[in-house]
């Protein structure tokens, strides 16, 4: 295999197994807030707020690595 | 599928054939001192990223001086009141993480949020808009296509990283500040395992990890997530660079590119202002947590 075979699954495993853990986590905090809104009704803007803030930490580590795996697919430091 | 066809299709720029693979890295590139050799070097200026920063970082002073100026006991009008429940959100953060006083650190926190507002906006502009305004007026490089030119401070890592690193100094002051020198140095051995001298290597090597780890992740994550939104926007135009004229392939993927920027362009609206907001949380959280004890 060449070095820009091996670069390209690179990308595609950062940016799968990142997406594996990010969607998990979202999907297990989302549920958690809509079933504290259903607890709690009043709760829900003060919690919503909370919850994007979460959201956004939640990505981070795949938004990085989905900016990692670009920058690796197009403007790839590794000699061809 | 796509390559193929602009590779067919060949747009000329100026002398210069443009594949979907030198489009992209064209766009990429920055407005440097001089050519980057490696990953980290200290010499290589980016001078893009630097103008774009301290211009918007001038309109925002300019805009909340204007907000501070023209604010009145009466009946607020819009503008006002839109800063005015600025303010009051972000003070409202400051009082419940900060225990202490609070004079600088609300202030900064709003400077950041309006600051990277700012900064994450400028990726709504057009992609080829610089590009094109160059060829127009004929500006181009030794090399003899128009100069690279990023628009989106935070999406550099230069940027963020910078911000990141006078965060990190903030953390370390206050931290000083606070518990006093001996306080802080003490703080970093024994804390958060406890004060056994056999633990203090340990707590130390945790405090620096939780000290970079803080200091990366802030920048890293505000990095990752315009460089990627802005990426997706020059995927995008890359669907309509496809045109040929007007045969059914053109059409649809010119609607694609019209259908997908509109629906990045409309989820982007809701992260620019978030990892704006979560910047300033964070900011604010680090230098809560430097004022407490642990």
């Amino acid at each position: 295999m060449t070095n820009m075979a091996f670069v390209a699954l690179a990308c595609g495993l950062i940016i799968g197994l990142g997406a594996i853990g990010a969607c998990i986590g979202i999907g297990i905090m989302g549920g958690k807030f809509i079933e504290a809104s259903a607890r709690q009704p009043e709760l829900m803007n003060t919690l919503q707020t909370k919850m994007f803030l979460l959201a956004g930490l939640i990505d981070a580590a795949f938004l990085i690595g989905v900016g990692i795996a670009m920058m690796f697919a197009f403007a790839s430091p590794f000699p061809a | 599928m796509a390559i193929d066809t602009v590779a067919h299709a060949a747009p000329t720029v100026g002398e210069h054939v443009v594949t979907s693979g030198s489009y992209i890295t064209h766009h990429l590139g920055h407005l440097r001192s001089k050519p980057q050799p490696g990953i980290i070097d200290f010499s290589v200026i980016n001078y893009d990223t630097i103008f774009w920063s301290v211009l918007l970082a001038i309109v925002s002073f300019l805009l909340l001086r204007a907000a501070a100026k023209g604010a009145t006991a009466g009946v607020p009008g819009r503008f006002q009141n839109a800063f005015e429940s600025l303010v009051e959100m972000v003070e409202d953060q400051s009082k419940s993480i900060v225990h202490g006083d609070r004079s600088f650190i609300a202030p900064l926190a709003l400077t950041v949020l309006v600051w990277v507002i700012l900064m994450n906006s400028m990726d709504f502009l057009p992609v080829d808009l610089f590009a094109t305004a160059f060829r127009a007026l004929g500006i181009h490089t030794a090399e003899g296509h128009e100069p690279f030119f990023r628009v989106v401070p935070t999406a550099d890592l230069n940027g963020t990283f910078g911000m990141g690193l006078v965060v990190f100094a903030c953390m370390i002051y206050y931290g000083l500040k606070i518990h006093g020198l001996g306080g802080f140095i003490g703080g970093l051995f024994t804390a958060p395992f406890g004060k056994h001298p056999a633990l203090w290597i340990f707590n130390l090597l945790i405090n620096i990890i939780e000290y970079a780890a803080k200091t990366v992740s802030l920048s890293m994550r505000l990095f990752g997530n315009m460089f990627a939104g802005e990426l997706l926007f020059l995927l995008i135009a890359l669907l309509g660079a496809t045109w040929v004229g007007f045969t059914t392939q053109s059409v649809a993927l010119a609607g694609l590119q019209v259908l997908l920027g509109t629906g990045w362009a409309l989820f982007h609206l809701l992260i620019v202002p978030l990892q704006a907001f979560i910047f300033m949380m964070l900011t604010l959280v680090y230098i809560g947590q430097s004022h407490e004890g642990h």
